[in-house]
């Protein structure tokens, strides 16, 4: 790797020992070796096995739950149900005082999307737990449901998540997320052309080569030690203790190497129950997704929808953006509410705009519960906001590339949620790229630079 | 249920396990004989994280019926170092960077040991063959494939 020492030589110290220099990552001698302990590998005796009876609707109202032959089935050791798990709603984001809590770790009196839990069956063997699982008779009223995150927000759809009591997470700047910067529609008017498109994404599994899951021993002194896969400990431990109204102290949570995540084992959904499990029986428990749960079960990446209006004028510069962000968290919020807000503080893009007017929405649907992926909230913006930005090149017959370092920000410039912009090297950024592919742009936009302003 | 004999040497050394009717090779590794080197990534065939060496072919532990090993020469993993001393192929993963959360690597250090054992001298479009039935989620396949070249160059290089 070369290192680009002209750039900001005089802000920039030159002691740096680390980039540009190889070094082995700390875990690859256990990969290669296959001595490296993924959360799996831990194998207790007299270990029972926790599957889960799931929702086969996406909406519906639960009217009985009938677990007596499942408990008969030879093997069984247990079978919980919401009656079970001491504190049964809960929301992750309650760590950082988010809320409401809107989701239960087992269904209670409703589903609201297909797979949901809705009884937990421990066995001796994962056959049994399995074949048990399939005698849990549940007798649901279908109810209707909503997978469309317009259609959602219409008066009068079904109403997903009672906790909300609208389908839009509300935020304390009310229905959504709001950044409002200068006047926008006075921009629009001034503009010589404006453009709105909309853009929209599907969910996307992450697909991690190993699946979600946990292993829990009981130590013996009702202090439990948990082997998991999370990629959150810390917001895994403090869950748990809420659920299980037991102390942080009597839970011992030990992660290490996950074997990849990209974000969908940030959510609190297989400790919880595993550890109650553990805690009634007094036995190790193991509960671990099947290939297909991950797929079906795991939270994905949010479909989005965003809506973006610019206003652009003939020299290049955009002097109006208007977008509205809908994100769709599914039943339940996980980290979505959180998504949304970034996406608000992400859609100027990095460049100055002088008049930004942005609407962003969690919003709830009967679909899987989405969360965290690697740069969730900002990734399909950000696909969207440069689709944009060629359209917007296009259309005044710029090139792409140029019209960027117009409206790339600058060190000083004031960014529409008003924060004044530092450490930019934006421009710097594009003049190597510009460079790297062989695309070259006129002589003054390679004199630009982030730092020294006015140049 | 009754249990079912099996025998097999594994890495060199003997191993003889009753196991229940129906025990898949990956799980009579993992849970009975403590060899975790074995991943199960799907336990359906799909991912290839479960590859080992049953007499000298690539196999899926978790298609395989542990029942079915008796007289096998299964290798993993776990037994590829001699003497603590790195096989090429281990050298090489560590040396591209061919490993991120090494799930998939045990599968895919397994594949590529069979093809370098038929093939000495692959081509890549060998490499990119012999590797089509792993998955990996993290690295990219670029640099594992990199660096089972880089493994069969470094053979070659010793073998002159
Ligand atoms: S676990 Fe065997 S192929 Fe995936
Ligand atoms: S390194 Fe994670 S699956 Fe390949």
């Amino acid at each position: 790797m070369e290192l680009r020492k002209s750039y900001f030589a005089d802000v920039r110290k030159d002691d740096l020992h680390e980039i540009g220099q190889p070094r082995p990552r700390s875990d690859s001698p256990g990969h290669v070796t296959g001595k490296t302990a993924y959360f799996a590998d831990r194998n207790f005796p007299g270990m029972l096995h926790l599957k889960m009876v799931r929702s086969p609707h996406h909406h519906a109202r639960i009217r009985s739950i009938d677990t007596s032959e499942a408990e008969k089935h030879p093997g069984v050791v247990k079978v919980l149900t919401a009656k079970d798990v001491p504190h049964n709603v809960y929301t992750i984001l309650t760590l950082i005082q988010i809320g409401p809590e809107d989701e239960t770790v087992l269904a209670d009196g409703k589903v609201r999307w297909k797979g949901e839990a809705v009884v937990a069956v421990l066995a001796e063997t994962e056959r049994a737990a399995q074949e048990a699982a399939a005698k849990v008779k549940v007798d649901y009223e279908v109810l209707p449901a909503v997978f469309d995150m317009e259609e959602a927000l219409k008066p009068g759809s079904p109403l997903v998540n009672e906790y909300h009591g609208h389908n839009y997470y509300s935020y304390d700047s009310g229905a959504c997320r709001k950044v409002r910067f200068g006047d926008v529609e006075a921009g629009f008017a001034e503009a010589d052309h404006v453009l709105e498109q909309s853009y929209q994404s599907s969910p996307i599994e992450h697909a991690p080569t190993e699946t979600t899951g946990c292993v829990v021993a009981p130590e013996g002194n009702d202090r439990f030690t948990c082997y998991t896969n999370t990629q959150a400990m810390f917001f895994t431990l403090d869950n748990t203790s809420i659920i299980l109204q037991m102390p942080g102290s009597k839970l011992h949570f030990v992660g290490g190497t996950v074997g990849g995540g990209f974000g969908g084992k940030v959510d609190v959904i297989v400790e919880p129950i595993a550890v109650l499990g553990a805690k009634l029986t007094g036995r190790p428990v193991s509960f671990i997704y099947s290939r297909e749960e991950e797929m079906q079960i795991s939270s994905p990446r949010a479909a989005e929808k965003v809506v973006i209006k610019d206003g652009v004028m003939k020299d290049g510069r955009i002097i109006a953006r208007k977008v509205t962000g809908y994100t769709d968290a599914g039943a339940y919020s996980r980290h979505s509410p959180y998504g949304a807000q970034k996406g608000a503080g992400h859609y100027p893009g990095p460049y100055t705009i002088p008049n930004v007017w942005i609407d962003t929405y969690c919003v709830y649907t009967n679909r899987t519960p989405s969360s965290a992926m690697r740069g969730f909230g900002v990734t399909i913006g950000d696909f969207a906001l440069e689709v944009q930005m060629d359209k917007l090149a296009r259309l005044i017959g710029m090139d792409p590339l140029e019209f960027r370092f117009i409206n790339a920000y600058r060190d000083g410039d004031m960014k529409a949620h008003r924060q004044p912009t530092e450490g930019a090297a934006l421009i710097e950024c594009m003049q190597e790229a510009s460079r790297t592919a062989n695309w070259p742009v006129a002589e003054k936009y390679m004199a630009m630079s982030s730092y020294v302003k006015g140049a | 249920m009754a249990k079912i004999p099996v025998q097999f040497t594994l890495n060199g050394s003997e191993k003889a396990e009753f196991v229940d009717g129906g025990t898949t090779l990956l799980n009579a590794l993992r849970d009975k004989i403590g060899d975790t080197s074995p991943k199960g990534g799907c336990h359906q065939g799909t991912c290839g994280a479960c590859s080992v060496i049953i007499d000298g072919e690539i196999r899926l532990s978790c298609l395989t019926l542990a029942e079915t090993c008796n007289g096998a020469d299964i290798k993993t993993l776990s037994g590829l170092a001699e003497g603590g001393v790195l096989h090429p192929l281990q050298r090489a993963f560590l040396d591209t960077f061919a490993t991120q959360c090494g799930f998939c690597t045990p599968g895919m250090i397994m594949a590529a040991k069979v093809l370098l054992d038929h093939t000495p001298n692959p081509s890549r479009d060998d490499v990119v063959e012999a590797l089509s039935g792993n998955i990996c989620r993290c690295t990219g396949y670029e640099p594992i494939i990199e660096a089972v070249l880089l493994a069969a160059r470094a053979n070659s290089q010793n073998a002159a």
